[in-house]
């Protein structure tokens, strides 16, 4: 059985039908990738994993169990965690605290525990600590750690939020254009990060990501959406050939020469 | 410059990162505890005063300052506060348990207030708290029964194992129970912060959407930060009424509200430091506006105080939003890491790209 899998899934916006009978399926280990043109409803599939959204038809069940019956904050507490494509970070917060608030899935403290700090309450923050430090040390934030985020440049961020998502030690990672805006030499790093997060963590990685370099180096499995339809489905090469594809980024008049040029590029 | 050297998790998790800042408030407490004997009472029930106004504004401060939530409201709370003690002692309940008990139920009839009035936003929530306090002073008349109406009521002695405890006979006992309160207080706000609750609460403030995503139940958390911010400003409206002595609908009306939230700008948002400097500006303004009042005739006008505490605000507000509190954390970076301090190292980066909001 598959993680995660949508079946049938379609979302609207009054007039617009932002996803339109989508089914895919994400297998475990796998880096799954989601591509498309602006629009394409890519970021609204995510909302719908982190139930922001309820599709008017369809299932989303992750491990059996249906996403769909579940609140936004219930989400995580299956092992799900997510970025945002326009970095959702707590800014009036130090880095080490905005990973510490991705610990909150394993809060098991009471308010009157953490009141007086008794109880379990020293042994859960250093269980917490420590886990966000393999984390720190994962990324290499350990020069930012007791920095303020609005301080913070975009890239190291973007890092944080990645970091942040990966302190709740999820099954489920939702990267939401992990790489836009970052340098290329930023981009490489992620690139080894990504690799890292499946191979080592043993985490199914989940994106939207236009650098296809990206795409093409790390990912499994690559979706193609536009109008919220599935254009094609496979490996990144293959998709990347396919003519639908193609047409959907370039217009029509590109499948020749496109395909004359080896498919090098979408 | 003081380098902080960290060997353990548990230096990011105790309460003073190191022996210096331990040392500091270890002094600070020491002089809080000799002031009775440095000072006379007149000058000592000033403090204790400051104190009571800390202990109000430490409320408001965990929900405004640390879960971003306004309120103009919070007067309501303190009244409740304050003739649930009362009433409690009438029934024969002694301080000690009268007093935390009015703390909690004022939590959990705030807390229940709080779910419908949580749903609502920014200056939407602004006016309903607002209307909160209006309908609390109207409410004090209307049931005399408990509250003494407009005659108001006098507060019953407190009595602490034995010993009674009058701000006229023995200021010095009043101001060391204030002490402790404060302190209780202080420590639990402290804990809070460095516990996942307190994190939660910033999470909500900053960004919603995420903390959601984080897994975080945030019409809860809200929820709990009102609750825990009326119990609070609660047990400094009944410390703030029976230091008076005497209490009605005047005590605590809505100007009380806004004074409190004045008190937490210009203290500092979001710094538990923040509500004992506003404090102290707070309580000392009157005193220092009259002793200016008494040396310059011209300025005798009535009103003035307001005046006064309405200019304060603004110049806070357009020259130092972040509080006293920031005014002190950007002088001691400056010292810190002289000559290298930037002016815009507290400037907030301006992000326009903003998640769209789901809702």
């Amino acid at each position: 059985m598959s993680l995660l899998e949508l079946k049938n899934v379609t979302l609207k916006f009054g007039g617009v039908t932002a996803v339109n009978d989508l089914t895919m399926s994400v297998e475990e280990g796998q880096v799954f990738a989601l591509v498309g043109p602006n629009g394409a409803g890519k970021s609204t599939v995510f909302n719908m994993i982190s139930r922001f959204y309820t599709p008017v038809s369809g299932s989303i069940t992750f491990d059996g169990e249906d996403l769909l019956q579940r609140k936004p904050d219930r989400v995580p507490q299956l092992g799900i965690a997510r970025t945002f494509q326009n970095i959702e970070l707590f800014e009036r917060a130090t880095v080490l605290q905005n990973l510490l608030v991705g610990r909150h899935r394993h809060r098991r403290t009471t308010m009157l525990e953490e009141m007086f700090f008794v109880g379990r309450s020293w042994n859960e923050e250093r269980a917490h600590r420590h886990a966000v430090e393999e984390v720190i040390e994962f990324l290499d934030l350990q020069a930012y750690r007791d920095k303020y985020i609005m301080g913070l440049p975009y890239g190291v961020r973007k890092v944080v939020e990645l970091a942040r998502a990966l302190a709740s030690k999820p099954r489920l990672l939702l990267l939401d254009e992990p790489a836009s805006g970052l340098s290329v030499e930023e981009t490489q790093d992620m690139r080894w990060w990504i690799d890292d997060i499946r191979r080592q963590m043993g985490i199914t990685v989940l994106m939207v990501e236009h650098d296809m370099g990206l795409v093409g180096k790390v990912s499994d499995r690559v979706l193609a959406l536009d109008g919220g339809k599935k254009l094609a489905e496979g490996t990144a090469a293959e998709v990347q050939k396919d003519p639908k594809v193609i047409q959907a980024y370039l217009g029509t008049g590109a499948i020749s020469k496109t395909a004359s040029a080896g498919g090098e590029r979408v | 410059m003081r380098f902080h050297f960290k060997t353990s998790y548990d230096h990011d998790i105790r309460l003073f990162p190191d022996w210096w800042t331990f040392f500091v408030y270890g002094a600070l407490l020491a002089v809080m505890v000799a002031l009775p004997f440095l000072m006379d009472s007149f000058f000592l029930s000033e403090v204790t005063n400051v104190m009571i106004w800390a202990v109000a504004g430490l409320g408001l401060m965990l929900l405004t300052g640390t879960t971003g939530q306004v309120s103009l409201g919070h007067s309501a709370f303190m009244a409740l506060g304050c003739y649930l003690c009362a009433n409690l002692m009438f029934a024969g309940l002694p301080f000690l348990i009268a007093f935390p008990l009015a703390g909690i139920l004022t939590g959990l009839i705030g807390a229940l207030i709080a779910v419908p009035v949580l749903r609502l936003h920014g200056v939407y929530l602004a006016i309903a708290t607002l209307a909160l306090a209006i309908i609390t002073e109207d409410l004090i008349v209307i049931l005399r029964q408990w509250t003494g109406g407009v005659n108001g009521m006098f507060a019953p002695d407190i009595m602490i194992f034995g010993t009674e405890v009058n701000r006229w006979v023995n200021p010095e006992y009043w101001y060391y129970m204030t002490l402790a309160i404060v302190v209780i207080v202080t420590l639990i706000y402290v804990n809070l912060l460095r516990s996942p609750l307190g994190r939660a609460f910033a999470a909500v403030r900053d960004s919603e959407v995420s903390a959601q995503a984080m897994g975080i139940d945030v019409s809860r958390t809200k929820t709990i930060a009102f609750g825990l911010s009326c119990g609070i400003t609660g047990l400094g409206g009944a410390l703030m009424g029976f230091f008076a002595g005497a209490f009605n609908n005047e005590t605590f009306t809505f100007l009380l509200a806004i004074q409190l939230l004045m008190m937490i700008v210009v203290g500092g948002m979001g710094f538990i430091h923040g509500a004992f400097l506003g404090a102290i500006v707070i309580a000392f303004l009157p005193q220092g506006l009259s002793i200016v009042t008494d040396n310059v005739r011209v300025l005798n006008i009535p009103g003035l105080e307001f005046g006064a505490f309405g200019a304060i605000l603004i110049f806070f507000i357009i020259f130092e939003p972040m509080g006293l509190y920031g005014r002190w954390l950007k002088i001691r970076t400056w010292f810190e890491l002289f000559p290298f301090a930037r002016r815009d190292m507290f400037r907030r980066q301006k992000s326009y790209l903003k998640t769209e909001r789901v809702r």
